[in-house]
């Protein structure tokens, strides 16, 4: 199965026709937000006006991608989402509480159901399409990619859109900071993985891939697998897991150029990658990506669009390493907060 | 890849019925749960009557297991898991390869409606414990770390069709063989969030709903948990108890017409419709009774009325809603209706459609007015349609 193209709007300057994160973006404090696009040239104004930020960074990063793989209508919509539509979900909530239940307007709750996002895109598509939204906490994005994967292999698709997507909004972020979630003192997303303590900093973003059957001749990268697991028991399980998914998948764990990790500063967090780092892939390039886009329960799909223009791009960007590395074999390996862990596979064409 | 996925167990949690037995004795006796507002604390407590799970959060607690203070959702959601996996029987569970995917589409807002009085004038108030499950996905797995379930996990939410795509998923992750055994349904507990909502929306009807009749006047909101628990044919051979049904066949297409309304012709129901026939390999002819969606909305039920009047034209199968029992439980309907669906196949029942009255102009056929056994039945299809233009059908088909 193959990537044909891919889009995403994220913290780091990473959408439209720009080379791969020359310049990395700095944010000093807890949280990095995204860099949105000129919306007007994306998404018809009329439309624009009434959609919040998640559901226009989708629209946007899902038309894209669909544009960029020169698909007009894909076979199915796929999205993975956390949180869902939280903006909309709190000015309901608030206004409900507010107004104790009274006068309320219905836009706010259309828009907050999980699946708005892969909603909007097969309405302004006129997509009859299987449809569907996985709101699994830090598995829903790979979800999302098996559901596509399978359908891909039941041959009832042969082209499917696929994205993650989540989204920061002022009371989510005041409420999962007091839950500990994020650095007291404010930090350089440039040095939080090198000074490690405790919580991370908060991200978003919303990656989108056109994933097809058929080889077209310009593919970015070939995804061989996915796979997500629920509750680690100890290290050894996440070791069992991972030697049994490249067993599945047939691959030698010497023949992994390049492990992509989800580690985030957060020194617990972080604990769970080190025994893997030290021994399994002691002699392996390690990129970790959560200092471009910050934490968030999708944030693989950020992974994921890095790897694949890795392979796009036959090299990793400068900014990144000093190492040349080719790039023929990936590994992503992510978890979020310890509950669903999972693992990407992907080759070069 | 064509080899059939069995249902071998089954649970429901509803207005008529904490259990599947008490459900289906509902569903005989054409007694209704839809009744004024009892345990929801909302402003419009008289003025929409709903179909509340006839107990306290503290009953729920005590049933399910879990403490006082986890989300209404959980506990129901837990109440029918547990009873689904009981009924299988399937004595070897924990040493297979076992899913469960659970639908939902309000997670913990119950908890987090109560969190924000306190935290919206102060955002340093409110207990943090109240908003630890908000999310989807966190409901499913307090459930499944009750359940003992650890190889897959998941949650899908696509509104009001989110329990039939969940089973649709499970019915998947078997035949491709990844899993042995899914439990596969949905939960969605009452809560302000979603009465309101609607009530935006101006589709709530003040008096008990009449789905499919002429003078409907909206839907009733109402809560529940249903699950179904889905076997490959290898589980299904080993176990020594009756099986069900097979979930025969299934489809998801959207209507891509609105974000809440759907088409008047009814474009996405019938593709779902449709598309669950061909993977069933059977013809319209060949379906003996429809769970209608039969929200008792204007919109819904004409939507839906056209693409059956289309796909079924000379042939019309019994028809019924079951929301008029139950009201429409949205992320659990699909679940609910899989398992009344399934006793349907198996002991070949047809359900009353409560208080039809008048026929809706233009279409052929009305809905069931009576409890009747039909022996000789073999496919019901059930459809679940929803906000986003998501529609999918389901159908379970005689061993």
């Amino acid at each position: 199965m193959y990537i044909r193209a891919a889009s995403n709007i994220s913290p780091q300057n990473a959408f439209g026709n720009q080379p791969l994160l020359t310049e990395l973006v700095e944010y000093t404090g807890d949280r990095l937000t995204c860099i949105e696009p000129d919306y007007k040239t994306l998404i018809d104004p009329k439309l624009i006006r009434r959609m919040s930020r998640i559901i226009k960074m989708g629209v946007a990063s899902g038309m894209d991608c669909l544009q960029q793989a020169g698909i007009p209508v894909p076979d199915a919509i796929i999205i993975g989402t956390a949180y869902g539509c939280l903006e909309d979900t709190n000015t309901f909530l608030s206004k409900m509480v507010q107004q104790n239940e009274e006068a309320l307007a219905p836009t706010a709750f259309i828009q907050s159901t999980h699946n708005t996002i892969s909603a909007q895109i097969a309405l302004l598509l006129q997509c009859h399409n299987y449809n569907n939204t996985f709101g699994n906490g830090g598995a829903s994005f790979e979800n999302a990619l098996l559901d596509a994967m399978m359908l891909l292999h039941e041959r009832e698709a042969v082209n499917v859109l696929v994205g993650g997507i989540d989204e920061i909004t002022a009371n989510s972020h005041t409420i999962l900071k007091r839950m500990g979630l994020y650095r007291r003192q404010p930090i350089s997303n440039f040095e939080l993985l090198n000074v490690p303590g405790k919580g991370t900093m908060a991200g978003e973003g919303s990656a989108f891939f056109l994933l097809s059957r058929e080889v077209s001749g310009s593919d970015w990268a070939k995804i061989d697998g996915v796979s997500s697991f629920y509750k680690p028991r100890n290290t050894a399980e996440i070791q069992q897991q991972i030697n049994t998914f490249l067993l599945t998948q047939h691959v030698d764990i010497n023949k992994i150029d390049l492990l992509i990790t989800g580690n985030n500063g957060d020194l617990k967090n972080d604990a769970i990658y080190e025994h893997l780092q030290m021994y399994d892939f002691a002699d392996k390039p390690i990129i970790s990506y959560k200092a471009l886009c910050g934490e968030y329960p999708t944030s693989s799909a950020f992974a994921l669009w890095l790897a694949v223009n890795c392979f796009k791009n036959g090299s990793l960007p400068s900014a990144l390493t000093g190492a040349k590395i080719p790039v023929k074999k990936v590994l992503i390996y992510n978890h979020y907060q310890n509950i669903h862990h999972s693992l990407i596979l992907l080759s070069a064409c | 890849m064509a080899q059939p996925v069995f249902i071998a167990g089954a649970g429901v949690i509803s207005a008529i019925g904490n259990t599947t037995a008490q459900n289906l004795l509902s569903l005989e006796r054409a007694e209704t749960g839809i009744a004024a507002i009892k345990y929801l604390d909302t402003e419009h407590r008289d003025e929409f009557p709903v179909g509340e799970v006839k107990l306290s959060n503290d009953e729920l607690a005590g049933l399910s297991g879990f403490n006082i203070g986890i989300s209404r959702t959980a506990m129901l959601s837990l109440i029918a898991a547990r009873e689904a996996l009981i009924d299988a029987g399937i004595n070897n569970f924990a040493s297979l390869r076992n899913g469960f995917i659970s639908a939902n589409t309000v997670g913990g807002m119950d908890k987090t409606e109560d969190f924000f009085k306190e935290f919206l004038p102060d955002n340093t108030k409110g207990r943090l414990r109240k908003v630890l499950n908000h999310e989807c996905g966190a409901v499913t797995n307090l459930v499944a770390d009750k359940l003992g379930i650890r190889h897959y996990v998941s949650t899908i939410s696509t509104a009001c069709s989110s329990s039939a795509n969940a089973i649709m998923y499970g019915a998947r992750l078997i035949k491709n063989n990844m899993l042995d055994v899914v439990i596969a349904g949905g939960t969605d507990a009452l809560t302000r969030f979603t009465l309101n909502g609607f009530n935006t929306l101006m589709i709530l009807d003040k008096q008990p709903c009449q789905p499919f009749d002429a003078n409907r006047r909206g839907l009733n909101l109402g809560e529940a948990a249903g699950y179904v628990v889905l076997v490959s044919e290898q589980i299904a051979l080993s176990l020594k108890k009756e099986l069900y049904c097979t979930l025969s066949g299934y489809h998801n297409a959207n209507d891509a017409y609105h974000q809440t309304a759907s088409s008047p012709e009814g474009t996405g129901s019938l593709l779902a419709m449709k598309g669950a026939l061909h993977r069933a390999g059977l013809q319209p002819s060949d379906i003996d009774y429809i769970n209608l969606h039969g929200t008792g909305t204007q919109n819904n039920d004409s939507s839906e009325g056209a693409a059956i009047n289309t796909l079924f034209t000379g042939h019309s199968p019994k028809m019924s809603s079951t929301k008029a029992f139950t009201g429409h439980t949205l992320g659990a309907s699909g679940g609910i209706e899989a398992v009344f669906s399934a006793l349907a196949v198996q002991r070949g029942l047809i359900y009353p459609n409560l208080r039809f009255e008048t026929p809706m102009e233009g279409l052929p056929f009305t809905p069931e007015t009576r409890f009747s056994k039909q022996p000789g039945l073999k496919h019901v299809l059930s459809n679940s349609f929803g906000f986003g233009g998501n529609c999918s059908s389901l159908i379970f088909s005689k061993l």
